[in-house]
């Protein structure tokens, strides 16, 4: 029984003309592979179209392609050596077709990268080296190519080599084999070439055999992504293939986002003599579960030590194909495995310069090119980072009826917010509260609520909270200010400075600020908050008590202020991930109230905030709160 | 000793741990059929009869855990051998389908500057054409292969076709990630191929290891077999001595006769194939 024998892909890319047709053609024929005829029917082709034996015709089958002498679109041959299968995917190295070449190198489990000998390294030989990296394939042998047009010199090869195993390195890529070769004479790709001699190393052949064959990523943890939801019969079966791990009847298995837990029943299959007892990665798979959930396309079944980041913003290093260009605040489409929801690109942190590896910062990203953004969604998303789990950490981007563009995923810098959306104490029941809003609010004479101050560090929070607390106190409101001394003292000391710490420091502010709002008191909370996933779930909390206040200065008078020193110990990298200089600040998009420190001075904007709250805190509007209390009596 | 218990271990651990290829092929294949079935409204699959769509059949009552929720659907040429329409007949009830026969119309109303196979070959594409339109389908499932023919090798997985179901072959969509393109304008349909990376060998392994049947004129009788099935007038035997599965297996490994080979619409131009998959044909 066959069928057990190893199989790789394998993708051909580089800049256009630089052989990959030909590569393919060669290889074909010199393996012995070709159908019988094929020889002769190119030959045809050829003669017909009064050109020397063209070896790109086997691939490019498009009479489009064969009468422009360019390949359009990617395209699949089969072949195999005594030592296994392989499938040759050829992929355009014109800059216009990217979207092609892409279609085959995702597709590959390895790649050939051409480089012409006489034209040497060029625009689409960086960006095709850069994308392979950027689609995970990690085994790439570069084929120099055309060998016979520079007079098969040593010289010119190592060159070549010292040049593109440098920008290889500077993208942290280790090429597995560097080959001379002429694909047109046949050199170095089956047989040794007598024509270069001072070349020891493999034939194009002999660097395919030596790839390693492809693992399935059965040790990593669970990740089962639901594809759809069935109830054919009396069964009712979650279906979809296991990207990662395994999975056995019995497991306790979480679903994320909804955070909902069942255990496996079974493991359905059609037309086998009993039912499998366990499951792995790259299986499409349909099981039943001991408890009736509702579940949808798109969650993920993981196991509960080991599940996915919850989050509902993310850092993407994105390849763009759409027609027109990915600007900040568009919105598209975005998939994630099964799962689809609307992403706005929230900031365009720089565009990558493929050819040098610059970056630069710009407003829109386009066509073609490479860049890191930081997309938001509106709920939360269940993901992996891609370097710790590929297949959950890679999405693609849909704007109208088209795919527009992929990218993988980073969470560096951000906070995983499972925790802080889990509600873990299930045994809790509420206590109905006798004294109502109304009776506190009479008391005091205005209403309880959370003033939210964020801004970046030196725009001024905790000077202007210390400020308004004061001049509300002395106006009869009962007020108190929240900041790191306070909190981090006390209630969050167990907490240190990594992005989950960060995020969890944030949830209790925005927890007991909501409890003094509710206790008819305003809180001043006084924190840099840079996330607007942070600030949204204190909003939550706060409900309609809550009032974000921007804080806004401009980065540069912030640094310039540097009160405590800080920013410069930022710039000197002493400090690590500091808002505004290393890590981001998202600024509110649509605050309450903004009050800007660098155009007005401590008072004006005091007053400013005094004439906000007097407006929506007191119980009789622009009168201050004495007032009331001396006219009632 | 030692290590033979140990392998032993690791195997009753691995029970039902995929291994073929053919395991891998029949994965990738569940998930299309079902990513079509969840994403698009109104879904058949076309059933030629021949070896590639009983294994579609075969995967898709897989996917699907024995049931096919779709239409199936012949389109008739009135040309075929009649041991196909025996198989159809038997099959169709056989394996419970919701089975729709399609008609063709006479040769005079096709293209007449085609070649004589090809404008043959085309009266399928306008049958095709004018089921899409009666019955609104909007996604249909083809057996077809990329190691069958080159223009092939450049399909996509799941495929557009604009007005009239031409392929647009200038400009594809990209597909990458198993991120489908299923979003399109109205007018539209998708052609959907969960065979497309599957050989003719990797058929016939399948083909065995499942034990689907299969129609008799893949084996050899007379020192000739067919191949390939279509059109009895456009159709031809290649030698062959292979009378069972194993054989033709055996065979297909060291052969380098093509399969189409005895299909006589792909010889008859350089561009006759790509023409007619221009303008719909599978």
């Amino acid at each position: 029984m066959s069928g057990l024998k190893d199989m790789l892909k394998i993708v051909m890319v580089g800049h256009v003309d630089h052989g990959k047709s030909t590569l393919v053609g060669r290889l074909l024929h010199d393996t012995g592979s070709l159908p019988d005829g094929r020889y002769e029917a190119i030959k045809a082709m050829s003669e017909r179209r009064g050109m020397p034996f063209e070896w790109a015709f086997l691939m490019d089958a498009l009479q489009a392609e064969r009468d422009q002498g360019i390949t359009i679109d990617t395209s699949q041959i089969w072949f195999k050596t005594p030592k296994r299968d392989y499938v040759l995917i050829d992929a355009p190295g014109h800059k216009e077709f990217l979207k092609n070449m892409i279609t085959g190198a995702a597709a590959s489990d390895a790649a050939v990268l051409l480089i012409d000998a006489h034209e040497g390294i060029q625009e689409q030989s960086r960006r095709h080296g850069y994308l392979l990296h950027l689609l995970g394939v990690r085994q790439v042998a570069v084929a120099v190519n055309k060998m016979d047009m520079v007079g098969y010199s040593e010289e010119r090869f190592r060159e070549i080599e010292r040049g593109y195993m440098a920008y290889l390195a500077s993208i942290g890529v280790k090429p597995t084999f560097m080959i001379p070769v002429s694909a047109r004479e046949g050199d170095n790709i089956v047989e040794q070439s007598a024509a270069m001699p001072w070349y020891d190393g493999p034939t194009i052949v002999g660097a395919l055999d030596a790839f390693a064959s492809v693992t399935k990523p059965i040790d990593l943890p669970l990740r089962l992504p639901i594809q759809d939801v069935y109830k054919f019969d009396e069964r009712r079966i979650i279906a979809g293939r296991i990207e990662a791990g395994s999975l056995k009847v019995g497991d306790e298995l979480l679903f994320s986002p909804s955070n909902k837990r069942a255990r496996v029943r079974s493991i359905e299959a059609w037309n086998t003599s009993s039912l499998p007892e366990q499951a792995w990665a790259g299986q499409s798979v349909g099981i039943t579960l001991d408890e009736q959930l509702f579940l949808e396309r798109g969650e993920i079944a993981s196991h509960a030590a080991k599940p996915p980041v919850e989050t509902d913003v993310f850092l993407g290093r994105i390849f763009w194909l759409g027609h027109h260009p990915l600007k900040v605040g568009s919105r598209y489409k975005m998939k994630l495995n099964t799962f689809e929801t609307q992403v706005e690109v929230q900031a365009i942190k720089h565009v990558i310069d493929t050819g040098d590896l610059g970056e630069s910062s710009a407003e829109q990203v386009e066509r073609h090119a490479v860049a890191e953004v930081v997309m938001r969604a509106r709920r939360m998303i269940a993901l992996d980072s891609f370097s710790t789990l590929p297949r959950t950490g890679r999405f693609v981007l849909v704007d109208g009826y088209d795919i527009a563009g992929g990218g993988i995923i980073s969470m560096e810098g951000y906070a995983d917010q499972r925790s802080l959306i889990t509600v873990a104490s299930t045994n809790v029941t509420r206590v109905k509260h006798e004294i109502t809003d109304t009776l506190r609010a009479e008391r005091n004479g205005h209403h309880g609520g959370v003033l939210w101050f964020t801004g970046l560090s030196g725009a001024g929070k905790s000077t202007l909270a210390i400020e308004v607390e004061k001049r509300l106190f002395n106006k009869g409101y009962q007020v108190y200010v929240l900041d790191g001394d306070n909190i981090r003292h006390g209630l969050n000391a167990n907490l240190g400075f990594s992005p989950e710490d960060r995020a969890e420091n944030i949830r209790r502010v925005g927890e007991v600020s909501a409890l003094f709002g509710r206790a008819g008191i305003i809180a001043i909370t006084a924190f840099i908050s840079p996330y607007r996933s942070d600030r949204d779930r204190a909003r939550e909390a706060g409900g309609e008590r809550f009032h974000e206040i921007y804080i806004h200065a401009d980065l540069e008078t912030c640094e310039q202020r540097d009160p405590k020193g800080l920013y410069k110990k930022a710039r000197s990298g002493e400090i690590k991930d500091f808002t505004g200089i290393s890590a981001p600040y998202e600024p509110p998009e649509s605050p309450e109230l903004t009050v800007d420190t660098s155009r007005h001075s401590v008072d004006e904007c005091v007053d400013q905030i005094l004439d906000y709250v007097d407006r929506h805190f007191s119980l009789s509007g622009q009168r201050a709160v004495r007032e009331i209390r001396t006219g009632s009596r | 000793m030692r290590g033979r218990a140990s392998s032993l271990r690791r195997s009753q651990l691995f029970q039902g741990f995929p291994v073929s290829n053919l395991d891998d092929l029949e994965s990738q294949s569940i998930y299309i059929f079902r990513e079509a079935f969840n994403r698009l409204e109104n879904i058949a699959m076309l059933w030629s009869l021949g070896k590639d769509s009983n294994v579609m059949i075969w995967l898709a009552r897989k996917a699907f855990f024995g049931h096919v929720p779709f239409p199936v659907v012949h389109v008739d040429t009135g040309k075929k051998f009649p041991e196909m329409y025996a198989f159809r007949d038997h099959y169709a009830k056989a394996w419970n389908l919701n089975f729709i026969s399609g008609t063709c119309p006479p040769i005079d109303e096709i293209d007449p500057s085609l070649p004589p196979a090809a404008r043959s070959a085309a009266r399928k594409t306008e049958g095709l054409k004018r089921l899409v339109e009666t019955h609104n389908f909007t996604g249909l499932f083809a057996g077809i292969r990329r190691d069958e023919q080159a223009t092939r090798a450049k399909e996509r997985f799941f495929s557009p076709r604009g007005e009239g179901g031409r392929w647009d072959f200038r400009d594809q969509p990209p597909e990458f990630w198993d991120q489908f393109k299923t979003d399109f304008p109205p007018g539209t349909h998708l052609r959907i191929h969960p065979l497309l990376q599957w050989t003719e060998l990797d058929i016939w392994r399948y083909t065995q290891r499942e034990n689907i049947p299969i129609i008799p004129l893949y084996l050899s009788k007379d020192g000739k077999r067919y191949r390939s099935l279509g059109d009895q007038d456009i159709t031809f035997p290649v030698d062959s001595t292979a009378s069972t599965i194993d054989e033709i297996i055996t065979e297909l490994e060291t052969t380098k006769v093509s399969e189409r080979s005895g299909r006589a619409m792909d010889h008859e131009a350089e561009d006759a194939f790509e023409r007619l998959r221009a303008e719909g044909y599978m």
